[in-house]
């Protein structure tokens, strides 16, 4: 983004104060837009003729440094790419990496269905919402267009997840094309031995490409030049993953140069998302359980360090659960609040019987928490206890979960365990086994240990609740 | 009069000129415009010089295709257009890459060592030495001094772990000097960091005296450095870190932690009577961090270079982010001068298993897809909490599962430049039978 104050977007603006956008003031709408909360096409006026000099100027300042590149059609394509800053707190970072795992046209065709269906449905629970996997990489391992093509539609008959061609044939990429041409598949890749074909694909298709020249930064900008002097700018860029040793280190100081080239030095030419291929452990570890952790290692480093888009090819869950968690750390946004209200919450239909729980208002311990109960059936009462968004194991060692603050939150929301309670019980987490004692003398109450980990309260429930009502 | 102009001489005498300046300059004679080194318009001229210079290059360009010279057909622009309105060049453009240091680095971070040997007054066989970076970890900006090192824990009584981690040490759990014994011997850990957990009040109440022959007999069994960690609580843990540091006198360990809830001007102070190293340790505030540095070096005279910072760490999916985030802005203010947070940083990694994905058999949630085998997902939970925290900055790595030690210390070496594998060629990867 090339300005960076409210005051300089709102010059751009039709300073109407008409509030259409749903914000009070141009100027309120100006600071949307600078920290990209908001899109400039949220302004209605602006788009008619009149402003449409501003809109086009406005539009170019606020482009994101790096090319914001979409793959796929409809409720499914992907956005990659469109980062402004280089460390997270700075902004925070847009369009998280784009995973894709790889088939191959080699398959036996129920292997496919299978392995296409399994990453489609792949899906893991997480504060509130579900991590999946994106993207189909299909590879060409027979070199045979017609083999390709076969590949292409069988993997599309089962599903509409965005697809990468991957060949470096452009004959096999056109045959993927001729079923797959009308939903933007990604282009794998162009490299400086075969881009004059590979242009012609697509420009004919209207595709975004991947331009790979392993280990050649000089070689990249070329591919890159030349493709943008044909007008193309959904590029994106492969460096090469080397995936062991000093060729790895090579490789990952290549991701730091090319993204520090184009944010920091506003090198427009070589400003795309970059594709890391960390499936590339397969080719340096025999052993499968090696392979699959180095490829999660490497996906791990190219999630911190710039990769916008990845071809996987473990499907292990011990590989898949780490990797979407990764992304997700590094890409959620640093801004939004980390802390839920602090109060009584009600999970299900709760009643005088139900159990009473307490944990604190950091907002991944709350929704954890709530999710675990709500999950499993659980009606309950739930204190999101003022830690000021410390979970449980830190509020304890720090302070600021005692017995004193979480009677206080019981108090300040008016639950009165005499009257809401049959039971006058509450239930504390198991990380917080040391208050128990300053919570009885506090509180009165009877108090009770839960489990360290929410997960295994409903293991608990059946051993401990009812609890037997002290007289 | 004849001058041949080369552009990257062009981008010197425009650097020398105003703009408005060169709307006199003439051509004359027998210019001759070399675009071999064009790269597109070389855009690092075109970023130095503006916009304007680029459309200099432009009119430059123009005038030389009036006078008749060929640039069209060096620059690959005439080829057939088969498509209306796009270009399509003959051969690629060439191009250089080329992409500045950073110059703000200029503060390099404290070097800390650990461990003492004979000739320092220790009985340790090595030391273990972390910092001194002037850039982020594995930057081409500077290369790293040292490489990150790891310590591996051991209690002084068998306490719970998940089963993956149990596994690997049955037969020792009840000897921490076996147990340190194991982890150097076995597990390649480069030092050790013995916790005395049983000291806490509400667990056994170990005496600190106690607990200090318990470090003495750690000591004894292996010639690494050592770390010495209290139970946590902030009552007893600076009795019972006083007496060990005075056990543990001139073999440099490291004392954790100092911290803004217990008092840790007597923590500071034992690190200064008998030689140690310090850990100042805050939850994730990196205002905090400033506060308990300043505070241990101007109110309690540590020496810069006893002191190590653990920001904290929290594992994948549970807080990861702000443990990142936080490390990486500690290491940035360091390196661009802020001296109250140029430190080496350490974490602790184990914390990766007090995630459930680490240690559950499964979801407890039916929505979830498969988790798979629990002993594969607790060693890499661990192996990429650390990696994320390798990249954000951190120096020292406290962890449990040998596995995971093994694997983070792969990565990281690798990372570093300090590995030597087999070349790996990737050119064809894509049809790779895998």
């Amino acid at each position: 983004m090339k300005i960076n104050s409210p005051l300089e977007v709102y010059k751009y603006l039709p300073q109407t104060n008409c509030s259409d956008c749903g914000e009070a003031t141009c100027m309120a709408f100006a600071s949307h837009l600078i920290d990209r909360s908001l899109k400039l096409e949220d302004c209605k006026p602006i788009l008619e003729d009149k402003f449409k000099k501003k809109y086009l100027e406005l539009g170019e300042l606020m482009a994101p440094e790096i090319r914001e590149v979409i793959i796929g059609v409809g409720e499914k394509a992907v956005a990659v790419g469109g980062d402004d800053v280089l460390y997270r707190h700075q902004l925070t970072f847009f369009d998280q990496p784009a995973f894709a795992i790889d088939v191959w046209d080699t398959m036996p065709e129920d292997e496919l269905i299978e392995r296409v269906k399994f990453i489609r449905d792949y899906r893991k629970f997480y504060v509130g919402r579900f991590l999946t996997i994106d993207m189909i990489a299909v590879r060409s391992t027979s070199n045979d267009p017609a083999r390709f093509k076969e590949t292409v539609s069988k993997v599309m008959e089962n599903t509409d997840l965005p697809l990468i061609l991957c060949s470096l044939n452009p004959e096999v990429l056109k045959a993927g094309l001729k079923v797959a041409g009308k939903s933007k598949p990604l282009l794998y890749a162009a490299t400086k031995d075969n881009w004059q074909a590979v242009s012609d694909l697509v420009l004919e298709y209207d595709v975004p490409a991947v331009l790979f020249a392993p280990d050649d930064l000089d070689t990249l900008k070329s591919l890159a030049g030349t493709f943008l002097e044909m007008g193309r700018e959904d590029l994106i860029l492969d460096p090469g993953t080397k995936p062991q040793g000093k060729d790895l280190r090579e490789s990952f100081e290549n991701f730091l140069k090319i993204r520090r080239a184009g944010v920091r030095e506003g090198q427009r030419d070589i400003a795309f998302p970059l594709m890391a291929v960390p499936m590339t452990a397969y080719l340096a570890n025999d052993d499968p359980v090696s392979a699959s952790y180095w490829e999660t290692v490497l996906t791990s480093i190219f999630s911190v360090r710039y990769g916008d888009i990845m071809i996987l090819h473990s499907i292990e869950p011990y590989a898949l659960l780490p990797e979407l968690h990764i992304r997700d750390t590094i890409y959620t946004d640093p801004r939004t609040p980390v802390k839920v209200d602090p109060k009584v919450y009600e999970v299900g239909s709760p009643g005088k019987d139900s159990p009473v729980i307490v944990t604190t208002n950091f907002a991944l311990t709350y929704y954890t928490v709530e999710s675990d109960l709500a999950s499993n059936g659980i009606d309950c009462y739930l204190l999101a206890a003022d830690t000021d968004g410390l979970g449980v194991e830190a509020a304890v060692a720090g302070g600021q979960l005692t017995g004193k603050t979480i009677t206080d939150g019981f108090n300040k929301d008016n639950f009165d365990f005499k009257n809401m309670t049959s039971h006058n019980t509450v239930i504390l987490p198991g990380l917080a086994a040391r208050l128990q004692g300053d919570m009885e003398d506090t509180s009165g109450l009877n108090v009770k240990i839960g489990p360290p980990d929410s997960g295994r309260i409903p293991g608990w429930m059946e051993k401990n609740w009812p609890p037997e009502v002290k007289s | 009069m004849a001058k041949k102009l080369k552009l990257s001489e062009l981008g010197s005498m425009l650097s020398d000129l105003d703009v408005e300046a060169l709307e006199g300059v003439h051509i004359e004679g027998d210019i001759e415009l070399e675009l071999d080194s064009m790269g597109g318009l070389n855009p690092q001229l075109s970023y130095m010089l503006g916009h304007e210079t680029a459309q200099i290059a432009q009119h430059l360009i123009n005038i030389s295709r009036l006078l008749g010279y060929p640039v069209d057909q060096l620059l690959g622009a005439t080829g057939l257009a088969p498509t209306p309105g796009v270009t399509r060049p003959q051969e690629l453009l060439r191009a250089k890459f080329q992409v500045n240091r950073i110059e703000e680095w200029k503060n390099p971070i404290q070097e800390v060592t650990f461990g003492a040997t004979s000739s320092d007054g220790g009985t340790r066989k090595s030391t273990v030495t972390v910092g001194g970076e002037n850039a982020l970890p594995y930057y081409f900006d500077s290369p790293m001094p040292h490489r990150n090192h790891i310590t591996m824990d051991v209690f002084d009584m068998p306490i719970g772990m998940a089963k993956a981690v149990k596994a690997n040490y049955e037969d020792v759990i009840d000897s921490p000097a076996e147990w340190a014994k194991k982890v150097v011997n076995d597990f390649g850990a480069d030092m050790v960091t013995i916790h005395l957990i049983s000291t806490d009040p509400m667990i056994k109440d170990t005496s600190a005296r106690e607990a200090a022959e318990t470090v003495a007999d750690v000591l004894q069994a292996v010639d690494v450095p050592i770390v010495i960690g209290g139970s946590g609580n902030p009552e007893k843990d600076p009795e019972v870190l006083e007496k060990a540091a005075e056990v543990a006198e001139g073999e440099r360990v490291l004392l954790a932690s100092a911290s803004l809830n217990l008092d840790y001007e007597r923590i500071a102070k034992a690190a200064n009577d008998y030689g140690h190293v310090v850990l100042s340790w805050t939850q994730l505030e990196i205002n905090a961090q400033k506060e308990l540095n300043r505070k241990l070096m101007k109110q309690c005279k540590v020496k810069r270079e006893d002191i190590i910072m653990d920001p904290t760490t929290a594992a994948l999916g549970y807080g990861l982010d702000y443990a990142y985030t936080n490390m990486e802005r500690i290491r940035l203010a360091g390196l661009i001068g802020d001296n109250e947070l140029s430190f080496p940083m350490s974490s602790g990694t184990t914390n990766a298993w007090g995630a459930r994905e680490a240690w559950m058999v499964g979801s407890p949630l039916k929505e979830d897809s498969d988790w798979g085998p629990r002993e594969y997902r607790g060693p890499i939970w661990e192996i990429v909490t650390g990696l994320t925290l390798a990249l954000a900055g951190n120096d020292l790595f406290m962890m449990m599962h040998p596995g995971a030690v093994a694997v983070l210390k792969e990565i990281t070496q690798s990372l570093h430049g300090s590995l030597d594998r087999d070349a790996i060629d990737i050119s064809n990867w894509v049809s790779a039978e895998v």
